[in-house]
């Protein structure tokens, strides 16, 4: 790391330097007392960083130089879906007549957008398989969120409260997380050995308790559940609803859609499917798509046409849930999504899955005998393999990821699926070329060369990055995690040790 | 490539998927468009916007039309930011781990509290996170919500606490516009995990944080503020105050209105609830050669470790508004964002002064502002914001409008206040020059006169 990036911009500040200008004030100025009185200002200013504009680009852009983003290599991050983010979104998104738009404008002056997000509603219903869309969430967890809460209204309009939603052992944390936040219990069932839900479990665990269930397919594994039908016919028949976790639809566009599987409510993240940004870890969103006896209880507003042909929001939803957000949506990440779809039309977004998967299965069949592979079948846009035969050279999952860095690569997600031990869940995206793939392959095979006869230069991974491994015991036994000032009081111990205990007592059963 | 896997076409790698689910017929989509042709369609959907930006907008409520310095966009566009993903792995993200590490430390900063987490998606999800937070740190089920709350983010606490509470109750505001601090004390019990106030508050006026801090402390709730950030660079901090969480919207700091979103959420509390937290969280630490380096950490409160018992769902977080808030913050310092706060405030007095001594124009926000204020009109808010709306002016948030199209028990401000048709609430950032102020008092007078001309006539009649 470049000496300069190891200070922060608040090391780097100078009393009296500065980037900013403001307009001159002027209206007749009043006494500052009589707009807020003295007695409600802060007392001490906040110790924001004094740089000048150069010293504010330098430390960013040194920090940037730091990060690794899909256009800086190979991202083959499992179930983040890390395609190329396409310039003409950007170019569309900055555009002033979306981004100046505010959301208390009147709705004449925003026609443009409420007709974007109208059309963007109906191809997602239509990717779906079903009904209605609402837009709202901000990300896949919110969505998920959402999608739950609206599961919940249309049981309780039938006369019912079911309290579990059933999951299996290869869900993503959001899910068992969101269902927590909707008030409902989660109920793992476990993988068969083909990778699929186990259809007995699942039979074991279904009663009129059982408010749904949410999957993911394919799932975490990569692999798609054959029996899919059997399960919608299952869970439906004990009168649950199907989730359908959207973080694997890139397999998925065109080829098969959730509605006909027998989901009933789907949510997408567009910065995986629908090539928006991830931005460092956001903003996404995660649009909800359900069928269409649900649509009463999705969120206010949806956006609807008029018989002249203006769009307008409905807030006359009598059996909607409320609002999952303020205003509506995550529109300047939407609009990317819209202008992705727009270019790429019900073809593209076909052959946007066949590549994904088919790169998918390249690196698969071109990583054969390298790892364990706990679920031999064809993959879908993604693959799990198990590092465990590493074990005996003394490396891990993370040591294989670890050396990635060292060949420039970004590692692919460890440790998850929890089933899988020492899990690389590996995920190409459609957007890399065949040499790309090749070189993927050449690196993890160069790097179990590597374990099998030279394991230190795994365990001491990365040497080539800007920072070595780093003590993440050390930063939670004692969380520093905001700028240390010289001018802070030196803290107490006994302080130290009182908020130690206080937080201990506040944790409760964690 | 086919070859390689064994396959004789696409079409077999889908072998697994039942032939009954297979989708055999094209998606009925628009067909694909070159690049000059799909840019052509969203400058065709620009084009039949007008953006609040392009004219004399008051507009705000929690959306903000500040001006957003060149080098936000330029640090933003960055790809090494801005095709990133969350940092699991830090030796190659020191670059994002390091500019949430300096995020937080302004939010803390700004708020007066110990620790910030890496951000939220607007302050709506916030609070409720904030809310739920206080839930589990006292075991109670009920809040108490001041109607000072902005009414969308308390429909978003209403619905979103259906699931794991703690069940909000909305309490009064006094004449004036500020909280009914009495009420708000009645309403405060034994089961009370949080009481919540905002500072600003919806109609902007300011509260008084001690007297809601003595409230919620004397009945063991926490104290959860929803703060304007900006405001912050010249009000007193929230945790100086005594509040336990402080949350709010800072899409004012260097991110677009975009209409709505993507905003800024951010999240603060005491130290003694940093295990408590939702959301990535950011620390200091030192790799294997004692070189210095940030990690995400407590990530055993988070839904990737601890599943069904996190403390939130929340994993993509809106870590690049964040960038984009922490650039804008450090361009300001604080004494630019103290002089931005000065001449809001003052654009807004003056406006606010020269508004009510119109004839017919009367207060509803009384007292100190920061720079929105809420006046009554003599007709119905909305009418007269689409007819200033043809002269080039957003004159401001029609109050009515916005609550009533929301759930009333959730969005209610109480009866003190009067009929809401009438009352308009008016933002007013740097932006706005005073012959841009003096002009919009213009309009609106001459806009009042055809009115009551116009009744005359009807009386006439």
């Amino acid at each position: 790391m470049p000496e300069t990036a190891r200070q922060t911009i608040y090391e780097k500040s100078r009393p009296g330097r500065r980037a900013y200008s403001l307009p001159a004030l002027d209206v007749p100025e009043a006494p500052l007392d009589t707009l807020v009185p003295a007695a409600m200002r802060r007392s001490r200013p906040p110790r924001l960083p004094e740089v000048s504009e150069i010293d504010l680009v330098r430390h960013f852009t040194a920090l940037s130089t730091l990060n690794f983003g899909v256009e800086s290599g190979t991202y083959a991050l499992g179930s983040c879906t890390m395609k190329y983010n396409p310039k003409v979104n950007e170019s569309a998104a900055r555009l002033e007549g979306f981004t100046g738009l505010h959301p208390y404008q009147p709705e004449q002056l925003a026609q443009g957008t409420l007709e974007l997000m109208y059309e963007l509603e109906r191809w997602l219903a239509e990717i779906a398989g079903l009904g209605r869309t609402t837009l709202q969430p901000a990300a896949g967890a919110h969505g998920e969120f959402t999608g739950l809460l609206v599961m919940r209204a249309y049981h309780e309009s039938k006369g019912r409260a079911p309290k579990k939603i059933i999951i299996p052992d290869t869900a993503h944390g959001t899910n068992p997380a969101s269902v927590v936040m909707a008030g409902y219990q989660p109920l793992a069932v476990k993988s068969d050995e083909r990778g699929g839900i186990d259809l007995e479990a699942l039979r074991a665990v279904l009663d009129t308790d059982v408010a749904g269930l949410m999957l993911t397919n394919p799932n975490t594994l990569g692999l798609f559940d054959e029996h899919i039908t059997e399960i919608a016919e299952l869970v439906h028949g004990v009168g649950g609803l199907l989730y359908y976790d959207g973080a694997n639809a890139n397999a998925i566009m065109g080829i098969s859609r959730p509605g006909d599987m027998g989901f009933d409510v789907v949510h997408f993240n567009t910065h995986k499917t629908f090539s928006t940004p991830h931005g460092g870890g956001g903003p996404g969103a995660g649009p909800v798509v359900v069928r269409e006896e649900l649509a009463p209880f999705l969120p206010v507003p949806v956006v609807e046409r008029a018989a002249d042909g203006t769009y307008f929001f409905d807030y006359d939803r009598p059996l909607s849930i409320g609002k999952m957000r303020s205003f509506y949506g995550n529109i300047g990440v939407l609009v990317r999504a819209y202008t992705y779809i727009r270019a790429l039309g019900g073809e593209g977004l076909r052959k946007v899955s066949e590549t994904a998967v088919l790169n998918a299965n390249y690196v698969l069949a071109g990583t054969r005998g390298l790892f364990d592979l706990p679920y031999d079948r064809r993959c879908m846009h993604e693959f799990v393999v198990s590092a465990t035969p590493l074990k005996e050279h003394g490396v891990r999952a993370m040591d294989v990821a670890k050396r990635l860095l060292d060949y420039d690569l970004h590692p692919p997600t460890t440790y998850f699926p929890l089933l899988v031990d020492e899990a690389l869940m590996i995920e190409p995206t459609e957007t890399e070329s065949r040499e790309d793939l090749d070189a993927l392959v050449a690196a993890l095979t160069a790097i179990v060369d590597e374990a099998r006869t030279q394991p230190d230069l795994l365990r001491d991974a990365p040497v080539r990055t800007p920072v070595r491994r780093l003590d993440e015991a050390e930063a939670a036994r004692h969380p520093v995690v905001t700028q240390r000032f010289a001018d802070d009081q030196a803290e107490a111990p006994s302080e130290t040790a009182a908020a130690t205990a206080a937080a201990e007592k506040g944790r409760g059963n964690l | 490539m086919l070859a390689a896997i064994d396959a004789d076409s696409v079409d077999d790698l889908f072998a697994d998927i039942p032939e009954a689910v297979r989708r055999r017929e094209p998606l009925a989509l628009p067909a694909g468009l070159s690049e000059s042709e799909v840019l052509d369609d969203l400058r065709r959907l620009a084009a039949a916007n007008t953006p609040a930006s392009t004219l004399i907008s008051f507009l705000g409520a929690g959306c903000y039309d500040h001006y957003i310095p060149a080098v936000v966009d330029a640090v933003v566009s960055r790809s090494e930011f801005f095709t990133a993903y969350t940092p699991y792995q830090p030796e190659r993200s020191q670059g994002v781990l390091q500019s949430i590490f300096e995020y937080q430390t302004a939010i803390a900063e700004l708020t007066g509290m110990a620790i910030s987490n890496a951000s939220m998606y607007d302050a709506g999800t916030a609070l409720s996170e904030a809310v739920i937070l206080a839930g589990g740190q006292t075991r109670r089920h009920c809040a108490a919500v001041s109607a000072g709350v902005h009414p969308e983010y308390r429909q978003v606490l209403f619905t979103e606490s259906v699931g794991q509470g703690p069940c909000p109750q909305v309490t009064p505001l006094a004449v004036g516009g500020a909280t009914d601090m009495d009420a708000l004390r009645a309403a405060t019990g034994s089961d009370t995990a949080a009481v919540v106030v905002q500072q600003p508050n919806f109609f902007g006026a300011l509260e008084d944080l001690q007297a809601a801090a003595a409230i919620a402390h004397e009945a063991g709730a926490l104290l959860v503020v929803v703060a304007d950030p900006l405001a912050l660079g010249l009000l007193e901090t929230p945790g100086a105050a005594g509040a336990d969480v402080v949350v709010g919207e800072a899409q004012a700091f260097g991110n677009a209105m975009n209409f709505g979103g993507p905003g800024l959420g951010y999240l603060a509390v005491t130290k003694p609830l940093i295990r408590r937290l939702p959301g990535r969280l950011v620390g200091e630490t030192k790799d294997i050669e004692g070189k210095r380096g940030f990690v995400l950490t407590l990530q055993t409160r988070e839904q990737h470790i601890r599943r069904e018992r996190a403390t939130s769902n929340i994993c993509s977080n809106h870590a690049l508004n964040a960038l984009a808030a922490l650039v804008h913050l450090s361009w300001l310092g604080s004494e630019g964002l103290a002089s931005l706060g000065t001449i809001c405030a003052q654009k807004a007095a003056y406006l606010r002064r020269r508004l009510l001594k119109l004839p017919g124009i009367s207060v509803v926000t009384e007292g100190p502002i920061f720079c929105e204020f809420a006046v009554r009109l003599p007709r119905p808010a909305a009418g007269f914001v689409q007819e200033l709306a043809r002269d080039g002016f957003l004159a401001g948030v029609p109050v009515g409008l916005v609550a009533d199209r929301l759930d009333p028990v959730a969005t209610g401000f109480g009866s003190a206040l009067g009929d809401l048709d009438d009352v308009l609430l008016v933002a007013v950032t740097e932006k706005r020059t005073r012959a841009e102020l003096d002009a919009f008092v213009d309009r609106v007078a001459a806009r009042l006169v055809v009115q009551r001309s116009d009744a005359a006539e009807v009386a006439h009649a």
